[in-house]
C-alpha cells in the first residue's frame, strides 16, 4: 500500500486517494482536432521507470496533486500543487 | 494416561505449571501450563505425530518452532475442526482436543502408506504426464481420487458456530524492531532512550529469542525488559508474527492472543495489526537447516537446536540415546546440554576434519568421528539406528532414538527479501545474507549472518543507533547508545568457534528429503533439471519445492544447493526463490478482521430510515445506500403498482435523499457548467431548472441530472445516486486539472439536504397547503421554476421538476428537519389520498414517461443514440464535445432508444430480452433495458436499445429470453408513451 505525502494533510494511505492518470498529458486547445484529442483520450505511455501522475485527494482536503512515482519500486520522491514544477534530475526523467 | 518419560529438568516457559490434561487421537495425555502440543507429547514419549504429504511416512516432531514442516495436527474447537495447526507452536490448555492429519484409518496404521513402496512411480511431476486418458475417467475417477489424496487437514466447520471476529489494529510508530532476541532488545535500548517510538514485535511467546536458551544470559536479558517496560515510548507485542512488508512503511502483523487474554476480550482469538513504521529493523534471527541424505524425515530425526530449545524451554529430553550429525560448533550446545541433564550422546558425525566443540564433547566422554557422513537411517515409526561412514572410510552402525542435525544456519530473510533487499552469498556460513536499503532500514543479528549472542547484541545496538542517528541526529544518537550501553548488564563472551563447512547432501540410493511437508527429493530436484526446469523458480514449481505451509524454511536453500550441482554452477549464482508476504499462514478471518456478515459493508441511511422501516418498506441496497423499495413486506407487482397508480391519479411521496448534491459558486460558475455540460447553462435564468446531459471525455454519456440557478453566481448540480461521488470527483479533477484560474468553488452537500419528491394531479393542492412565502399557481411557479421557500415552517427549497410524467414538485430541506416536513406533507395530503412510494413504483413511473436512468446509461451510450443529440450545444467546448462528433458514433445502425410494447397485451416483458427479426432468431438486433406493467396503458411496456431503433419505429420484432425460454411478438414504438406534449408536468 502506497503512503503519498499530500502537500497539506502530509503523508497518508493510498486509500485515501483517487488516481486520475498521467499528469504528463495536457488537454489539447479546443480547435486542436480529432487526432489530438483521440491521443489525449486513449494513447499513453506505459514507463516502467519514473511517471508524473495525478493523484485527487478524496478522503481528506479534495485537493489534486501531482505525485512523481516509480511504476516498478513504487517509490514516490515527490508531491506538489497541479501548477508545481516536478523536481526532475537526470536518474528520474519520465 | 501416560506418564511423562520425556521430562528430565525444569524448563524456563513450564517451571511451576500447572498439570493440564489433553487429548491426542483419542487419548488422554498430560502436560503442563507452558507446553506446547509438541513439547508435551515428546515428554510423554509420542514420536508418531502425522503422515507426510504424498508417500504417507511416518513423521514426528522435527523443530521447535514455526518452522515445522511435519508435526501439523487439526484442533477441535467450538467452531469445528481446525486444520493445519502447529504441534511446535500450538499452546496447550486445559481440553485440548488434537487429531492427527492424513492418515486412514489411523494414525500406526496408514492405508495409503502403501504409496510409499511406489515411489518410483510416483516422483515430483508425475501428474503432468499421468491421468491422460481415457477422457471418461476425468470427472468420474481422476478427479475425486486427487481431491481426496490433496491437502492435509481436514476443515469442518459446525455451522452456525462463528468464532469471535478478528480485530483490526492500525498502528504507527517511528522504529519496527522484528525479533527480540539479542540484537533485537539491544536495538530497543538504543532507539527508545533516544526518545523514538518503537513498536518490537516478536513472535514466540516470550521476549528473548536465543537468550532462552542460554542460562548465562539470564540476568541481561532480565535488565533489558525491565529497562524496555520502563520506556515510555517503547512497546513490546509478543505472539506477534510480522507476516508481510509492503512498502512505504507498511507491514502487517499478526498477534495470536494467549488463552487470559481471551477471556478478556470476550473470545477474540487474533488481532491483524497494520503498522506503518519510519523504518524498521529486521532482527529475525537465523534457521537451522537440514541435511539431506537417506532417511532424514524418520521420526527421531530432529534438528539439534530443537533437541536444546526442548530441554532448557520444557525440561523435555527428545531421545535416551541421541547420535548428532553436524557440520558446525554451535549445534553441540545440545550436546552440552543434554549431557548436563545425564543423557550423554552415543556419538557424533562430524563433517569437519576438526573442532574445538568436539574437543570438548570427547572430554565428556562422548564418542565424536570427524570428517564422517551418516548415509542411511534404521526404522520407520521411530529411528533404530543410524549408519555412518567415517573420514577413512570406515562403516559404523550406531543404535539410536534420536538423531540431531544441523547443516548450518540461513538467515531469516524473508522480510528483508520482500522490501526488495538483494541477497548477498557469504561463503563463511554457507548461506545468503540480505542488504536493506539505508531510507528502508536495517538488518542486525543473525539475520545478517552475525552470529553469537554477544556480537548480535553489538550488532544490534549499533544498528539502533545508526537508525537513531538518521532521524534524530548523530549527537541524541550517542548519547542513546551510552545510556542503554550503561543500564545494561555484562554481555556473556561467546564462544570461539571452528567455522563451520557446508554439507548439502549425502548421496545415496534412497530418498533424501530436502522439503519435509511436500515430499520432495534431492533427485526430484536433478530430475527438474533434466527436465529443462534450470532455474531455481522453475524447479520449485515443477518439484513444488518450499511450496508448502512452511515455505521450506529450514530445507529451502538445499533444493538451490542440489540445482547447483545439477548445473555445475556456485551456488551463489542459483540464489533462492523469491519470498513473498505471507512469511506464516494465516486465517482469512484475521483479514477480514470485523467487516464480516453485517458488516461487511458500511451503510449508508437516508434521514428517514426509521421511519420508513416502521412504514413497512422493504429495503434494497443501492451501492452502500438503503433505499425503499416499496412499502410492504415483500415487493409484489400489486403493491408497487397500487404505489404507482396513487400518484397516477392523486398524489404520492418519495424520499430521493440519496440523489447527489453538488453546490457551484463563484463568478465563473457558469462559464464552468458549460465546460462540464454538454447543453448550455449559462443561459439559464436565476430560479429555473435545467436537465442536463454530462459526457465523458471519450463521448459516451456519463451523468444526467437536473442543475439549478440559485443565484447570478450560484448553482446547483445533482447527479443520479450511483454516480454522486464519481462526478464530484470529474468535476474536481476538470476544476483543479484542466481549468485552473477559474472562480469557482465545490461543495458536496449530499447529506445536508433531505429531498423529497411529491408528484401528481393534486400535488399543488398539497403543497399549497405545506409551503409558505410563496404562490404555487402554475404562472407564479411553472414548469422547471427553482427557489427557496418555507416549507412547514422550515427555510429550504422547492423546485418544479418531474421524474414521473405528473405534476410534480422536489423540496430540499436540511437533514435534521426532515421528519418534521414529510410528516406535515402526508397530513397535508391525507384528504388528497396522499401515500408514500418506493423505488420501484418511481421506476415504474419513470419508464412510463421515457425518463432514462442506469439502465440506459450503461457507459456504452452516446447522446445521440439516447435521443439528446439536439441537446449539445452548437457552439463553444465542453468535455467530451470533440470525440462525441466521432463518424462512428454517427452510424445509422448504432443501438437507440426505444419503447417496446407486447403486441399480445397479456405477456410479459423481461429485462435482457433480445431483440430480433423474426426470420433471424439467433441474430440480436439489442435488449430490452426496463420493463415494467404500466398503470397507464395495457399491459406491460419497456425500454430498449435496439440497432438503428429510430427507423424501426412502427415495425414490429421479437422478443426472446432463451433463459427463460420465452418469446413473443413486440412492437417498436417512441421511448415517450405516456403525455408525449407533457401536459401534465405543465399543468
Amino acid at each position: 500500500m502506497l503512503r503519498i505525502p499530500c502537500p497539506w494533510c502530509g503523508t497518508r494511505d493510498e486509500n485515501e486517494f483517487r488516481y486520475r492518470g498521467d499528469a504528463d498529458v495536457a488537454r489539447p486547445e479546443h480547435d486542436a482536432g480529432l487526432a489530438s484529442f483521440s491521443a489525449y483520450v486513449y494513447e499513453r505511455d506505459n514507463p516502467r521507470g519514473w511517471h508524473l501522475e495525478w493523484w485527487l485527494h478524496v478522503a481528506g482536503c479534495g485537493q489534486l496533486l501531482k505525485v512523481l512515482r516509480h511504476t516498478q519500486s513504487h517509490e514516490i520522491r515527490w508531491a506538489g500543487c497541479p501548477e508545481e514544477r516536478a523536481p526532475l534530475s537526470e536518474d528520474c526523467v519520465p | 494416561m501416560s506418564a511423562a518419560p520425556g521430562r528430565v529438568a525444569a524448563g524456563l516457559l513450564t517451571a511451576g505449571g500447572r498439570a493440564v490434561t489433553f487429548r491426542f487421537d483419542g487419548r488422554s495425555f498430560r502436560g503442563l501450563e507452558g507446553d506446547t502440543l509438541a513439547s508435551a507429547l515428546l515428554a510423554s514419549g509420542e514420536r508418531l505425530i502425522g503422515r507426510s504429504f504424498k508417500y504417507h511416512r511416518p513423521r514426528g516432531v522435527f523443530t521447535a518452532g514455526p518452522e515445522e514442516p511435519c508435526a501439523l495436527v487439526d484442533v477441535m474447537t467450538a467452531c469445528g475442526r481446525e486444520p493445519n495447526q502447529l504441534a511446535t507452536t500450538l499452546m496447550l490448555h486445559e481440553g485440548l482436543e488434537a487429531v492427527s492429519q492424513n492418515r486412514w484409518p489411523s494414525l500406526a496404521f496408514d492405508v495409503a502408506g502403501a504409496l510409499d513402496r511406489l515411489w518410483r512411480f510416483v516422483p515430483a511431476g508425475f501428474y503432468y504426464k499421468t491421468f491422460m486418458s481415457p477422457g471418461w475417467a476425468w470427472e468420474r475417477l481422476y478427479e475425486p481420487l486427487i481431491r481426496r489424496a490433496a491437502g492435509l487437514g481436514v476443515l469442518a466447520p459446525v455451522v452456525g458456530a462463528h468464532a469471535e471476529p478478528a480485530e483490526t489494529v492500525h498502528e504507527h510508530t517511528d522504529v519496527l524492531i522484528v525479533g527480540a532476541g539479542a540484537a533485537g532488545l539491544a536495538a530497543a535500548a538504543v532507539i527508545g532512550a533516544s526518545g523514538l517510538r518503537v513498536l518490537l514485535a516478536e513472535q514466540d511467546v516470550a521476549l528473548g529469542a536465543g537468550t532462552l536458551l542460554d542460562a548465562r544470559w539470564q540476568a541481561w536479558r532480565e535488565r533489558r525488559r525491565a529497562g524496555l517496560a520502563r520506556g515510555p515510548g517503547v512497546r513490546c507485542l509478543e505472539q506477534t508474527t510480522v507476516l508481510g512488508a509492503y512498502g512505504h512503511g507498511v507491514f502487517a502483523a499478526l498477534e495470536v492472543l494467549g488463552a487470559a487474554e481471551r477471556a478478556a476480550f470476550g473470545g477474540l482469538r487474533e488481532r491483524l495489526r497494520v503498522i506503518r513504521a519510519q523504518r524498521v529493523l529486521l532482527a529475525t534471527g537465523s534457521i537451522e537447516r537440514l541435511i539431506a541424505f537417506q532417511g532424514n524425515d524418520v521420526p527421531g530425526v530432529m534438528l539439534a537446536g530443537a533437541a536444546l530449545a526442548y530441554l532448557r524451554r520444557y525440561g523435555v529430553a527428545v531421545g535416551r540415546r541421541p547420535v548428532f550429525f553436524i557440520n558446525n560448533d554451535e549445534a553441540y550446545e545440545a550436546l552440552f546440554a543434554l549431557a548436563a541433564a545425564g543423557i550423554t550422546a552415543a556419538g557424533v558425525a562430524d563433517v569437519r576434519p576438526a573442532s574445538r566443540a568436539a574437543e570438548r564433547a570427547r572430554e565428556l566422554g562422548v564418542e565424536v568421528l570427524c570428517g564422517a557422513r551418516v548415509t542411511a537411517v534404521h526404522g520407520r515409526r521411530a529411528l533404530r539406528a543410524v549408519q555412518i561412514v567415517t573420514g577413512e572410510g570406515v562403516q559404523r552402525e550406531l543404535a539410536a532414538d534420536c538423531l540431531l542435525i544441523s547443516g548450518g544456519f540461513t538467515p531469516a530473510a524473508s522480510l528483508a527479501t520482500q522490501l526488495g533487499a538483494p541477497l548477498a552469498w557469504q561463503e563463511s556460513i554457507g548461506a545468503f545474507v540480505p542488504q536493506l536499503a539505508g531510507a528502508v532500514g536495517r538488518v542486525a543479528g543473525a539475520a545478517r549472518g552475525v552470529f553469537g549472542l554477544a556480537a548480535a547484541a553489538r550488532d544490534g545496538a549499533l544498528a539502533g543507533q545508526v537508525i537513531a542517528a538518521e532521524l534524530c541526529g548523530q549527537e541524541v544518537a550517542a548519547v542513546a547508545a551510552a545510556a542503554a550501553e550503561a543500564e545494561g548488564a555484562e554481555l556473556p563472551a561467546d564462544a570461539v568457534t571452528t567455522p563451520m563447512s557446508p554439507l548439502w547432501e549425502v548421496r545415496g540410493r534412497g530418498r533424501a528429503f530436502v522439503d519435509l511437508q511436500n515430499d520432495v527429493t534431492s533427485a526430484d530436484v536433478r530430475l527438474a533439471h533434466r527436465e529443462g526446469y534450470e532455474h531455481v523458480e522453475h524447479m520449485k514449481r515443477f518439484t513444488t519445492h518450499t511450496m508448502a505451509t512452511d515455505q521450506g524454511r529450514i530445507g529451502g536453500l538445499l533444493g538451490s544447493a542440489v540445482l547447483a550441482e545439477a548445473r555445475g554452477l556456485p551456488l551463489s549464482q542459483i540464489g533462492q526463490v523469491k519470498a513473498r508476504p505471507y512469511v506464516q499462514p494465516l486465517p482469512f478471518a484475521a483479514l477480514a478482521g470485523g467487516e464480516v456478515r453485517e458488516h461487511y459493508r458500511p451503510k449508508r441511511r437516508v434521514p428517514l430510515h426509521d421511519w420508513h422501516e416502521r412504514a413497512g418498506a422493504t429495503f434494497v441496497p443501492t451501492g452502500l445506500w438503503l433505499r425503499p423499495l416499496v412499502y410492504a413486506r415483500a415487493s409484489s407487482w400489486e403493491a408497487v403498482l397500487g404505489e404507482a397508480r396513487t400518484v397516477r391519479r392523486a398524489v404520492g411521496i418519495t424520499d430521493v435523499s440519496t440523489l447527489g448534491k453538488i453546490d457551484v459558486r463563484g463568478k465563473d460558475a457558469a462559464r464552468f457548467l458549460d465546460f462540464i455540460y454538454a447543453n448550455t447553462f449559462s443561459s439559464l435564468p436565476i430560479g429555473r431548472a435545467r436537465y442536463g446531459i454530462m459526457l465523458r471525455e471519450d463521448g459516451m454519456v456519463f451523468d444526467d441530472g437536473t442543475t439549478s440557478r440559485l443565484g447570478p453566481e450560484h448553482f446547483l448540480v445533482t447527479t443520479t445516486t450511483a454516480n454522486s461521488s464519481a462526478v464530484l470527483e470529474h468535476l474536481e479533477f476538470q476544476l483543479q486539472a484542466n481549468s485552473r484560474g477559474l472562480d469557482v468553488l465545490l461543495t458536496d452537500v449530499g447529506d445536508q439536504w433531505a429531498q423529497f419528491a411529491v408528484a401528481g394531479p393534486r400535488s399543488r393542492e398539497v403543497l399549497s397547503a405545506v409551503v409558505g412565502g410563496r404562490e404555487l399557481s402554475n404562472a407564479a411557479f411553472p414548469f422547471m421554476a427553482a427557489g427557496e421557500a418555507t416549507i412547514a415552517g422550515v427555510d429550504g427549497r422547492l423546485f418544479r421538476i418531474s421524474f414521473s410524467g405528473e405534476l410534480a414538485y422536489e423540496l430540499a430541506v436540511p437533514a435534521s428537519a426532515a421528519q418534521q416536513v414529510w410528516s406535515a406533507v402526508l397530513a397535508a395530503g391525507t384528504p388528497c389520498g396522499i401515500s408514500p412510494y418506493g423505488l420501484d413504483a418511481l421506476n415504474t413511473l419513470r419508464i412510463e414517461k421515457g425518463h432514462v436512468t442506469g439502465a440506459e446509461l450503461n457507459g456504452n451510450t452516446s447522446a445521440a443514440d439516447l435521443g439528446f443529440a439536439r441537446m449539445l450545444k452548437p457552439q463553444g467546448d465542453f468535455v467530451g464535445r470533440v470525440l462525441s462528433q466521432r463518424a462512428a458514433l454517427e452510424a445509422a445502425d448504432r443501438l437507440q432508444l426505444v419503447g417496446v410494447r407486447p403486441a399480445v397485451r397479456t405477456r410479459r416483458l423481461r429485462n435482457g430480452m433480445q431483440l430480433v427479426a423474426p426470420e433471424a432468431p439467433t441474430a440480436s438486433l439489442g435488449y430490452i433495458t426496463s420493463s415494467t406493467p404500466s398503470v397507464e396503458l395495457e399491459g406491460w411496456m419497456g425500454l430498449a436499445l435496439l440497432a438503428g431503433g429510430r427507423a424501426r419505429i412502427g415495425t414490429r420484432l421479437t422478443a426472446v429470453s432463451p433463459l427463460h425460454e420465452e418469446r413473443l411478438e413486440v412492437e417498436i414504438v417512441s421511448p415517450h408513451m405516456l403525455d408525449p406534449e407533457n401536459a401534465r408536468v405543465r399543468a
